[in-house]
C-alpha cells in the first residue's frame, strides 16, 4: 500500500513492526569470536538447547557484549524452513495453523529470527493489531501481526527491560510461557504460535525488575566488565580485524562456530536421553531449599538447566559438578531479598553450595 | 585545558564525525550559544549534500519516529496510506536531537536501536546546566565525542574539509591499544564501546595529518574527547594493574595482526602520559558529578518511569478511549478511524440511496475516540539524616534500615528515594534521587556518623533536591531524622544560638516553598527543640524515642497518606 503513497523505496509492503527490524546488522559478530564472558554464554547455549527454560535475563553494564551475544547466537543458528509467504513463520508441518491459513505448498529457508524489541513497544505493536487497511478498504477485519509473530522461532531481545512498561513485560514472559500469543481486542479474537527464547538484559542500577517478573526468567546472568587489560585489547583486535575484513574474520571463526552449532544439535537430540538421577533431583530441592529461593520454579529450572548442561557437554546423566555450575544461573535472580543484608545473591548461593557438597 | 585547544578539539571531533558519521555514531555537542550554532551551521553544509539529516523535536513521540497513516491521504482515498517516520527518514543519514537532556526513555531506546544497525548517526544538542542534566546514558554510550561548549568565549573557528579525503591511519599498535584501555580501566569506563571509538578517532585524525600511523598526540586527543568525558572516577595515577602479555581465551587470529606487532614494547610511559592527559581533560560538569557521588554510569535519567496519572490534557500519549472531543480533549483521529473501519461496509449499502452515496468513509459518533494522556506523578522521598555525634551511632542504624525499608517498598511503589546526611560542618547527598536497590546499599554502608549539627545546612540541601524534583514534576517530601539541636552554623563555626535561627529560617523556607515534610524525633529522650523544628516547616512531628526503622517507616507513609489525602 505505501508503493502507492509513498517513494520509491517503500514498494515492499511491509508492517510497521516489520519495518523496524527488517535489517539484520550488515554483519555479524561470529559467536565464538567473543572475547570472556563465559557465563553468558553457556546460559545462552543452554536456552538454545531446551527452550523450556524460559528465558535468559542479562545483568551487566552498557557495551559489555549482552546485545552482541545473543545477535550471534541467533545468526550463528541455521536457517528454519517456514511456508513461503507466511506472517507467522510457520514450520512446513504447521501449516495452516497460523490466523493467514497460509497454504503455500513451497517453504523457503530463513534466518532465524532475532528481534529486538525497543523501548517504546506499545501493546498493538507488541501483540499485533487490526490491519486497518483491508477494514477501510474492504471493510474485513483481518489482523495484523505485531513482533511477537515475528519473533517465533526465534529471539527476542530487550535492552533495559527493567525500563520497559510493566505491563508490557508481564503481557511478554505471558506468552513466553504459554508459547502462544491470544489477542482479544479491536473486535479481533486471534490465536497463534509465538514461541522464543526470550532474553532480556538491563543494568539494576537503574532501576530493577519487579521480583515477581524477574522469578518467570528461567536463567540470570551477570555479566561483568572486562576486567584483564589483555582482555580489553584483545576485544580491540578483534572488532578491528572484523571491521577490516567482515568476510575473512568470519571464515576465519566459521570452523568454530561450526563446532558450537554441533554442540546445540548434539544436545538437542541427547536431551531426552539423559538421566537425572533421583540424588540430584533431591540436592536441587534441597538448595533451593537453603538458599530460600521462593516457589517452584528454582528447582525446576535448576533440574532442566543442569540436564541441557550435561547435555551440551555429552555426559549420560546430571551430575553433581552440573548442578553446582548451573545454580547461580537458575537460582540468583529468585532470592528474596533482604534489604538489610548486604550479602550479594551470587555469594549466598555459592556459601549454600559449598555447606551442601563441601 | 585550555579554552583554545578544547575547542581546536571539538571542531576536529565535528569533523571527524562529519566524515563519517555512522563510524561514531554521535557526538554530544553540550552547552547551547553562538559558539555550538557556529560549529553546526558549519557542519550541516558537511552534511547535507551527501546524506538525509532530520530534525527529532523533544516533542516527539513513538508515532512519530516510526512514522503513521497520512490522514490526509487517508482520508481522501479511503486507504490507508503511510507516512514514513523520522527513524526511517534519517537512515543513512543523521539524526539531530535538539534538547537531547530532555529526551524521553523510549524514544531514546529507538534512536539507539538504529545506531545499532548503523541506519544513523546522531547530533545531540545537550542544553543541560547541572551534572546531573545530561542525555541518557543509551544515547551517550553510543555517541563518540562528547564536546563541551559551556566555557567557550571564541567564535574564531573555521571548517576544513581536510577530513573528506583522508586516509584512517593504520591499526594502533598492542602497546597502544594497552595503554588506551589502562586509561579507559582507570577512569573507571566500564563500557568497551569508547575504547573501540578511541582507536578508530586516533587512527582517523592520524590520517588528516598525513601519518601512516597514531602517536602519542593522536592518542591523547582520542582521550580527551572520547574517554575523558566519560569517566566515573578520578584516575589515579599509578595504574592499577601492570598488563598482563597473553591474550585469555581461544585461538588469537595471530594471522591477520602479525605483522602490526613488530617490535613493539611494554610501553609504561606512554600509559602515564596518557593517563595524565586523561586526567587534566575530564571537563568540570563530569568532575562535579564524580564529587557529588553520582556514580551511575554516567548519564541523565530523562523521563524516569513511576507512578502515572493518566489525564486527557497533557502528559505523554497513552492511547485512546471513547468520547467526545473538546473541552480540551483532543480527537483521536487514528483511532477513530479504527473504530469505524470494520462497519463501513455495512454502512455503505445502508447509505446506498440517501443523499450521502459516494462519500467514502463513514463515521458515527460511537467511533470517536478521544486522546489519553499520562501525567508523571513520581514521588520522591527526601531522608535529611542527622549523622552527627549528638546523635547516637544506634538511631543511624534505624535511619539506614528505615530508608531501606522504603526503598524496598518503592520497588512496588516505582517511587524514588534519596538521602542526605549533615554532620562535622555541612550536609553531603549521599545518594540522589533513585530507585535502585544496589546503589542505596552502596551509599548506605557508606554512611559515617559524628562531628556537630549542621541543621541549617541538612535542612538547605534538602530543599535543593526538593525544588529540583518539583520541576521535575514529582511530589518530594522531606523525612527530616534530627533531634533538632543545631549547634553548627552555615559557614561551619560552632555558635549554638545563630546555628538554631539559620536552622528555623530554613525550616521557614521550606515551608514556604509549599515542600511537605516530616520531623522524625531521633533522641532518646525527646524534647521541644525538634517538635518546635516541626512546627517551623509547617510538617509533622513524631517522637520515636526507641522505634525501630518498621515504625519509622510506618509514621512516614502514614504523614505521606495523609499529605497526598
Amino acid at each position: 500500500m505505501w508503493g502507492r503513497a509513498g517513494g520509491p523505496e517503500q514498494a515492499q509492503r511491509l508492517t510497521a513492526p516489520a519495518r523496524m527490524i527488517q535489517r539484520q546488522p550488515m554483519s555479524v559478530f561470529p559467536f565464538s569470536a567473543i572475547v570472556g564472558q563465559q557465563e553468558m554464554k553457556q546460559a545462552l547455549l543452554i536456552a538454545a538447547t531446551d527452550a523450556r527454560i524460559g528465558g535468559v535475563m542479562i545483568f551487566g553494564d552498557r557495551g559489555t557484549g549482552k546485545s552482541t551475544a545473543a545477535r550471534a547466537l541467533a545468526a550463528t543458528l541455521p536457517p528454519i524452513t517456514a511456508v513461503e509467504g507466511c506472517r507467522y513463520n510457520c514450520a512446513p508441518e504447521d501449516r495452516g495453523s497460523c490466523p493467514d491459513c497460509c497454504s503455500s505448498k513451497r517453504v523457503r529457508k530463513v534466518p532465524v529470527p532475532f528481534v529486538d524489541l525497543p523501548l517504546g513497544s506499545t501493546e498493538d505493536r507488541v501483540l499485533g493489531t487490526l490491519d486497518l487497511e483491508k477494514a477501510l478498504s474492504a471493510g474485513e477485519k483481518h489482523f495484523e501481526p505485531g513482533l511477537l509473530a515475528k519473533a517465533h522461532r526465534g529471539f527476542l531481545y530487550i535492552d533495559e527491560i527493567n525500563l520497559l512498561e510493566d505491563h508490557v513485560v508481564d503481557l511478554l514472559l505471558d506468552v513466553a510461557a504459554s508459547g502462544e500469543n491470544l489477542v482479544e481486542r479491536d473486535g479481533l479474537s486471534v490465536r497463534h504460535k509465538a514461541r522464543f527464547v526470550l532474553i532480556g538484559s538491563g543494568n539494576p542500577e537503574e532501576g530493577e525488575l519487579r521480583p515477581q517478573l524477574l522469578d518467570r526468567f528461567g536463567l540470570s546472568v551477570e555479566v561483568r566488565t572486562p576486567d584483564t587489560i589483555a582482555e580489553r585489547v584483545e576485544i580491540m583486535r578483534r572488532c578491528d580485524a572484523q571491521e577490516r575484513g567482515p568476510k575473512k574474520f568470519a571464515a576465519k571463526w566459521k570452523a568454530d562456530d561450526a563446532k558450537v552449532l554441533r554442540q546445540i544439535d548434539r544436545a538437542k537430540k541427547a536431551l531426552p536421553k539423559v538421566k537425572v538421577p533421583a540424588k540430584i533431583l533431591k540436592s536441587a530441592a534441597e538448595l533451593s531449599q537453603a538458599v530460600g529461593a521462593d516457589g517452584l520454579r528454582g528447582e525446576l529450572t535448576l533440574m532442566r538447566g543442569a540436564r541441557a548442561l550435561a547435555a551440551l557437554e555429552g555426559a549420560p546423566s546430571v551430575t553433581v559438578d552440573h548442578l553446582k555450575s548451573i545454580a547461580p544461573l537458575a537460582l540468583r535472580h529468585r532470592l528474596r531479598r533482604d534489604v538489610l543484608d548486604e550479602t550479594g545473591s551470587t555469594v549466598r548461593i555459592e556459601m549454600a553450595l559449598a555447606e551442601m557438597f563441601g | 585545558m585550555s579554552e583554545d585547544r578544547s575547542i581546536a578539539d571539538s571542531l576536529l571531533a565535528a569533523q571527524a564525525f562529519a566524515q563519517s558519521p555512522h563510524a561514531f555514531g554521535g557526538i554530544v555537542l553540550r552547552g547551547a550559544g553562538p559558539v555550538r550554532d557556529r560549529l553546526l551551521a558549519q557542519m550541516l553544509p558537511a552534511l547535507e549534500p551527501r546524506m538525509p539529516v532530520v530534525r527529532v523535536p523533544v516533542s516527539a513521540d513513538a508515532e512519530q519516529m516510526l512514522g503513521g497513516l497520512d490522514l490526509t491521504q487517508t482520508l481522501a482515498t479511503g486507504r490507508a496510506a503511510h507516512r514514513p517516520g523520522l527513524i526511517e527518514r534519517a537512515r543513512g543519514g543523521v539524526a539531530i536531537v535538539s534538547m537531547a537532556e530532555r529526551t524521553d526513555r523510549g524514544i531514546a531506546a529507538l534512536l539507539a536501536q538504529s545506531i545499532d544497525r548503523g541506519d544513523c548517526a546522531v547530533i545531540l544538542l545537550d542544553d543541560g546546566l547541572d551534572a546531573d542534566e545530561a542525555p541518557l546514558a543509551t544515547l551517550l554510550e553510543r555517541a563518540a565525542f562528547h564536546c563541551d561548549f559551556s566555557r567557550c568565549r571564541t567564535l574564531d573557528f573555521e571548517w576544513a574539509e581536510e577530513w573528506q579525503n583522508a586516509k584512517r591511519a593504520r591499526p594502533l599498535l598492542k602497546g597502544q591499544r594497552e595503554a588506551l584501555a589502562l586509561t579507559a580501566a582507570a577512569l573507571g569506563i566500564h563500557s568497551v564501546r569508547p575504547v573501540l571509538m578511541a582507536e578508530s578517532y586516533a587512527r582517523g585524525i592520524a590520517g588528516v595529518r598525513g601519518l601512516g600511523k597514531a602517536g602519542e598526540p593522536e592518542l591523547e586527543a582520542a582521550i580527551r574527547l572520547v574517554l575523558a568525558p566519560r569517566a566515573t572516577q578520578r584516575p589515579e595515577m599509578e595504574p592499577p594493574e601492570p598488563p598482563e602479555p597473553p591474550p585469555p581465551d581461544g585461538a588469537p587470529d595471530t594471522a591477520i595482526d602479525q605483522g602490526e606487532e613488530e617490535q613493539q614494547s611494554q610501553d609504561l610511559p606512554l600509559e602515564d602520559l596518557l593517563l595524565a592527559a586523561a586526567a587534566a581533560s575530564i571537563p568540570d560538569h563530569i568532575l562535579d558529578g564524580i564529587d557529588k557521588g553520582l556514580t551511575r554510569p554516567k548519564g541523565g535519567s530523562g523521563g524516569q518511569s513511576g507512578n502515572r496519572e493518566s489525564s486527557s490534557r497533557r502528559g505523554r500519549p497513552l492511547g485512546a478511549r471513547p468520547g467526545i472531543p473538546g473541552d480540551g480533549r483532543k480527537l483521536a483521529l487514528i483511532d477513530t478511524l479504527r473504530a469505524a473501519a470494520p462497519w463501513q461496509a455495512i454502512r455503505r449499502e445502508n447509505a446506498g440511496d440517501s443523499n450521502t452515496a459516494g462519500q467514502s468513509l463513514y463515521i458515527r459518533k460511537s467511533d470517536l475516540r478521544i486522546r489519553h494522556f499520562e501525567q508523571r506523578q513520581e514521588s520522591l522521598t527526601i531522608f535529611a539524616v542527622d549523622a552527627s555525634g549528638s546523635s547516637a551511632m544506634a538511631r543511624l542504624a534505624e535511619a539506614k534500615g528505615a530508608v531501606e525499608l522504603m526503598l524496598a517498598q518503592a520497588h512496588v511503589k516505582r517511587s524514588q528515594v534519596a538521602l542526605i546526611a549533615f554532620r562535622h560542618s555541612g550536609a553531603e547527598i549521599l545518594l540522589p534521587p533513585t530507585r535502585s536497590l544496589t546503589r542505596a546499599r552502596r551509599a548506605l554502608s557508606g554512611l559515617p556518623g559524628g562531628g556537630g549539627t549542621p541543621l541549617a545546612a541538612g535542612l538547605l540541601e534538602a530543599r535543593l533536591m526538593a525544588d529540583a524534583s518539583g520541576k521535575r514534576g514529582q511530589t518530594p517530601m522531606i523525612a527530616l531524622l534530627t533531634d533538632g539541636k543545631a549547634n553548627v552554623t552555615l559557614d561551619g563555626e560552632p555558635d549554638r544560638a545563630r546555628a538554631m535561627a539559620e536552622a528555623e529560617n530554613a525550616a521557614k523556607g521550606i515551608a514556604a516553598a509549599g515542600h511537605h515534610a516530616v520531623v522524625i524525633d531521633i533522641s532518646p529522650r525527646p524534647r521541644e527543640e525538634a517538635a518546635a523544628l516541626a512546627e517551623a516547616l509547617r510538617g509533622k512531628y513524631l517522637a520515636l524515642p526507641y522505634a525501630g526503622s518498621a515504625a519509622m517507616v510506618e509514621a512516614i507513609e502514614s504523614v505521606a497518606e495523609s499529605v497526598s489525602a
